[in-house]
C-alpha cells in the first residue's frame, strides 16, 4: 500500500534525517520509495519541507495536496502551514515548542505557537501533541527532537513502520557514539506521547 | 547490484563513474554540488577531482583532458554556465576526443538562484546534445548515455537535470563499478586551435552532425510515445512524472515523453502528432518543447493546436507540482480528473482542479487546506535569515554602526551573505551575480562622488569571481571600499574548499591563498584584518579605513558556525534586563526571541558569538551565572 508522509520544520532542526529513516525502514520492507526536499538558501532558518512517498509506481517525488497519511510537524506553525498536504482522515503529529522567526521578533509579536495547536485539534483531524522541548531535556540533547517525533509518529501508528525497522535504519545511519543517545530518544519518543 | 535510496545527484555520479569518467571538475552551486562531491567521496584515487576556482576554470581544464581522449564531467548550476560560456561556446566548434558531458542543473523555482534561466536554450545556442532526466534511476543510465553520444559525434554534450531529479531521491539499483578509463593522450594537430577558417569549416561539420543527432535521436531509448487518441502530452523531466503521476496508465492519450531537449527528436515527434488535434506541453521553466512541437506541426502541415504556457494553460513561472499540472491538465481534457494512486485518490476525488497557487513557495494554496474549512491563524512568515553566531552579522554590523549617518551604497554579492539584506541588518542595497558587488561598488563611486560605497564579497566568491574587480578598481582608480567576509568555507552551498582554505576536494594538503597577499599584490595599498565577533575594533577599523582615498580593503575573519565549535552560551539576566529589545531590533539574531512579551535567548539556538553583549545598552546578557558584565 503506497504510503505519503511530510515532514517539514525550520532549517536545522533534522527533518531530513527522519525523512531518510522512514525511506530506509521501508526499502528494507522491499517497497519503492522517492523522496524530495528543500535544502539550500531554505536551509537558513526558512521553512524545511521532506517528502517521503513509499510503495509501488510513485511517479511524482513530492505528494500531491490532500494526500499525505501523515505531517510530522517539527514546529506548530509549520504543521499548520503545510496542512493542506493533509488527505481527510490523516494524522498530524506536532512538536508543541515554536521556533519564533525573527521577523515575528522584530514586530514584537507573540507568536507561540498555542493558537497553532489549538487550530490543528478543531480541524477533525487526529492530533498527537508532543512536548519536545521536554522529551529533549530529558535525553540531555536538543539534536534528537527528529528521532523522538519518530518515535512518536511510529508509536500512534501515523507511520507504517516498526520501532524495531526505525531503529536498525537509524542506527545504520549514525556513528556508534550516538547509538546510545538515538536508541533513548526513540524510545522516549515512544512513550512520551501525551 | 544492490537497490539503493540515493539522490538524483549521486545517481549521475555513479553513472559517470560505471562510464569511466577520468577527470572531474566544477564549482559548488545548488541544486548540483552532489555530483561532484559524491564522485569525490567513492574516488578510489583514479579519478582526478577538483573543485575549481570557477566554472570557466572548470570547463577549460576538463576541456584539455578530453581533447587528450579521457572522459570527463564537468559539473555546475545554471548560473554558472554563463561563466563557462566562453570556452563552451568555442568546444563545440572545435570539438573533443574524450567524452564530455557540461552536468547543468536548472532551478525552477527558483529554490536557490537568481533567475530560472533555462540551460535547454543553451544546448540550442551552443548547438549541443542535452540530455534531461525524469527521475534519478533514468539520470544514472543517461549519463552513461551521454558520454557515448559525446564520443560519438565528438562533441561536449549537456546533462540537464533540474532541482527536484538532483535533490529528488529514489531506491535506484547501483553496481558501484569505478571503470576509470586512462587518457590515449593527445596528438599535436592544428585542429585543436580555433580560427576563423577552422571555425567555418567546423560550423559546416557541426550543422551536419545536428541532423545525425537528431535522427539518430528519434531512436533514442528514453525518448518515446505511448498511449492514443486525438489529445496529446509533450513532456519532459520532472513535469513527466506528474503527468504520469495524475494519468496512471490511461491508454487515451498521448504521451510524448522527450529525454532530449536539442536536437528535438523530430521524426518521434510527428509520429506522435499522427491523428492528434490537441496537444498540451508541459514542461518546467521555458516553453521550449512548446515551441518545438508547435514548429515541427507548422513545417510539416500538420493541423493541430498547442496549448501550455504560451497559452496561459501552464503556469510560465516557479516549479510545477502535480497539483499544478492536474489543474492544466483538467483544462485540457475538460474532465475532473482523480489522480491514479490509490493512496492519493481518496482525498483527491472532486475539485482540487481549482487549487491555483503551488504551496511549495511556503504559501497556503487559496483553497485551504482539505481536511477543514476553518480559516488557520496567520502563520508567521519565516524568511532566510542570517544564523545565530554567524560571524557575517557582525561585519555588516559594524560597517552599519561605522557608517551611520553617512550616504552609503552597500553592493553585496552571491553566498549567505546575500541574507544581510534582510531587517533589521538591510546591508544590501545591490545584489546581481558572483563577483558584482566588487564592480558595481565603483560604477556609484564614479557617478556619486559623495557616497562612501562598498563592495562585499565572501572568500569563495573573491577566489571565483572578484580578482579582475579588484585589478579593475586599482587599475581604474575606484574610490572604494573592498570587504571580504572570510568565514573560510564555501558555506551556502554545503561547506567545499576553496583556494583560500588549504585543502583541496580529495583532501589533500595545499597552498591556502592569503587574499591579504592578493589584494596587496593587486595594488591594494591599505588593507587591514578584522575579527567581526569584536565589535568595537571592528567599528574603528571601518571608520579609519572608509575615509582613505581610493581602493582599500578590510578583511573580516572569523569562521562558519558550521565549521567551528560553538563559545558558551549567553543568557539574559531578568533582573537587569529593561526590556528594551534593542538586541533584537539591532541584530535580529534567530536565538533572540520573545517569550510571554520578555526577550529570552533560546539556548539552542545561541552560538556564543557575543554580538548582543556588545550591544546591550544595560549589560545584562552574559555567561550563565551572571558573573561577567566586564
Amino acid at each position: 500500500m503506497n504510503r505519503n508522509y511530510l515532514l517539514c520544520g525550520v532549517g536545522g532542526q533534522g527533518t531530513v534525517l527522519a525523512a531518510k529513516i522512514i525511506a530506509e525502514a521501508a526499502i528494507a520492507r522491499g517497497e519503492e520509495v522517492k523522496t524530495t526536499e528543500t535544502i539550500g538558501m531554505a536551509q537558513r532558518g526558512g521553512p524545511v519541507t521532506s517528502f517521503v512517498r513509499t510503495g509501488r509506481d510513485i511517479h511524482s517525488p513530492i505528494i500531491p495536496l490532500g494526500a499525505a497519511d501523515a505531517i510530522l510537524g517539527f514546529e506548530p506553525g509549520e504543521a499548520v502551514r503545510n496542512l493542506p498536504y493533509l488527505k481527510p482522515g490523516g494524522t498530524v503529529v506536532v512538536n508543541s515548542k515554536a521556533q519564533m522567526p525573527v521577523t515575528a521578533a522584530l514586530t514584537g509579536s507573540d507568536y507561540n505557537g498555542k493558537e497553532m495547536i489549538e487550530y490543528l485539534q478543531k480541524c477533525g483531524v487526529r492530533v498527537i501533541i508532543v512536548d519536545g522541548e521536554k522529551l529533549c531535556r530529558e535525553c540531555g540533547s536538543e539534536k534528537v527532537l527528529n528521532v523522538i517525533l519518530l518515535g512518536a509518529a511510529i508509536r500512534s501508528g501515523a507511520v507504517d513502520i516498526t520501532e524495531e525497522e526505525a531503529e536498525k535504519a537509524l542506527l545504520s545511519r549514525l556513528p556508534e557514539k550516538l547509538h546510545e543517545l538515538n536508541r533513548k530518544a526513540l524510545k522516549l519518543g515512544m512513550r512520551g506521547t501525551i | 547490484m544492490s537497490k539503493r535510496l540515493i539522490m538524483g545527484n549521486e545517481a549521475i555520479a555513479f553513472g559517470a563513474m560505471k562510464a569511466g569518467v577520468r577527470l572531474v571538475a566544477g564549482y559548488p552551486g545548488t541544486p548540483s554540488s552532489e555530483v561532484l562531491e559524491t564522485i569525490a567521496k567513492n574516488n578510489d584515487g583514479s579519478i582526478h577531482v577538483e573543485w575549481s576556482a570557477n566554472e570557466k576554470a572548470a570547463m577549460e581544464v576538463a576541456g584539455a583532458a578530453a581533447y587528450a581522449g579521457a572522459r570527463v564531467l564537468v559539473t555546475m548550476k545554471q548560473m554558472g554556465l554563463n561563466v563557462a560560456a566562453d570556452p563552451l561556446m568555442c568546444l563545440n566548434y572545435v570539438g573533443v576526443k574524450g567524452g564530455m558531458v557540461v552536468l547543468t542543473a536548472d532551478d525552477p523555482g527558483p529554490i536557490s538562484s537568481q533567475t530560472e534561466q533555462d540551460t535547454r536554450h543553451f544546448a540550442q545556442f551552443a548547438k549541443m546534445m542535452a540530455f534531461d532526466p525524469s527521475s534519478p534511476a533514468e539520470a544514472y543510465e543517461m549519463v552513461q548515455d551521454a558520454f557515448e553520444y559525446s564520443e560519438k559525434y565528438g562533441e561536449p554534450v549537456f546533462m540537464r537535470p533540474t532541482t527536484r531529479i538532483c535533490h529528488g531521491y529514489q531506491t535506484v539499483e547501483i553496481d558501484g563499478e569505478i571503470n576509470t578509463k586512462e587518457a590515449e593522450g593527445f596528438e599535436k594537430d592544428p585542429k585543436w586551435v580555433i580560427f576563423p577558417k577552422l571555425s567555418y569549416n567546423n560550423h559546416i561539420e557541426l550543422e551536419k552532425k545536428l541532423i545525425g543527432m537528431q535522427k539518430d535521436l528519434d531512436g533514442y531509448r528514453f525518448n518515446r510515445v505511448t498511449g492514443s487518441g486525438t489529445k496529446g502530452i509533450i513532456c519532459s523531466g520532472v513535469g513527466y512524472e506528474y503527468v504520469k503521476e495524475i494519468l496512471g496508465d490511461r491508454e487515451d492519450i498521448k504521451i510524448f515523453k522527450v529525454a532530449t531537449a536539442n536536437p528535438f527528436p523530430e521524426g518521434l515527434a510527428q509520429e506522435f502528432l499522427e491523428g492528434v488535434e490537441e496537444v498540451l506541453a508541459v514542461e518546467e521553466l521555458d516553453p521550449v518543447l512548446e515551441k518545438a512541437i508547435t514548429y515541427t506541426a507548422g513545417k510539416h502541415q500538420i493541423p493541430v493546436k498547442v496549448y501550455g504556457k504560451l497559452t496561459g494553460t501552464v503556469a510560465n513561472a516557479g516549479e510545477l507540482s502535480t497539483d499544478l499540472v492536474k489543474e492544466s491538465l483538467c483544462q485540457f481534457l475538460g474532465e475532473t480528473l482523480s489522480p491514479s494512486i490509490p493512496a492519493a485518490g481518496e482525498a483527491n476525488v472532486g475539485n482540487i482542479c481549482d487549487t491555483p497557487l503551488s504551496p511549495l513557495r511556503g504559501q497556503l494554496p487559496r483553497r485551504g487546506s482539505q481536511v477543514s474549512e476553518l480559516q488557520p491563524p496567520e502563520l508567521p512568515e519565516r524568511p532566510p535569515v542570517l544564523c545565530p553566531g554567524c560571524p557575517h552579522r557582525g561585519a555588516f554590523y559594524a560597517v552599519k554602526l561605522a557608517m551611520k549617518g553617512k550616504k552609503t551604497r552597500y553592493c553585496g554579492d552571491i553566498g549567505c551573505y546575500t541574507l544581510g539584506n534582510a531587517a533589521p541588518l538591510d546591508m544590501v542595497d545591490t545584489c546581481l551575480c558572483m563577483g558584482a558587488g566588487l564592480t558595481m561598488a565603483q560604477g556609484f563611486a564614479h557617478v556619486e562622488e559623495d557616497v562612501y560605497s562598498f563592495g562585499f564579497i565572501g572568500d569563495s566568491t573573491f577566489f571565483a569571481s572578484g580578482l579582475h574587480g579588484v585589478a579593475n578598481a586599482v587599475y581604474n582608480n575606484a574610490n572604494i571600499t573592498i570587504v571580504i567576509l572570510d568565514n573560510s568555507t564555501t558555506a551556502m552551498t554545503g561547506h567545499q574548499p576553496h583556494p583560500g582554505t588549504g585543502r583541496t576536494m580529495m583532501k589533500e594538503f595545499t597552498a591556502a591563498i592569503d587574499p591579504e597577499m592578493v589584494l596587496k599584490g593587486l595594488g591594494v595599498k591599505t588593507v587591514v584584518t578584522a575579527d567581526p565577533l569584536d565589535l568595537k575594533a571592528s567599528v574603528e577599523t571601518v571608520k579609519r579605513v572608509a575615509e582613505e582615498d581610493g581602493v582599500k580593503a578590510i578583511i573580516f575573519k572569523s569562521p562558519c558556525i558550521a565549521i567551528t565549535k560553538p563559545a558558551p552560551k549567553k543568557v539574559i539576566n531578568e533582573e537587569t534586563c529593561i526590556q528594551c529589545r534593542t538586541c533584537i531590533r539591532e541584530l535580529g539574531c534567530p536565538a533572540i526571541v520573545l517569550r510571554e512579551g520578555k526577550v529570552v535567548i533560546e539556548e539552542a539556538l545561541c552560538f556564543g558569538c557575543g554580538l548582543c553583549e556588545a550591544v546591550c545598552p544595560v549589560g545584562a546578557i552574559g555567561k550563565p551565572g551572571g558573573e561577567d558584565h566586564e
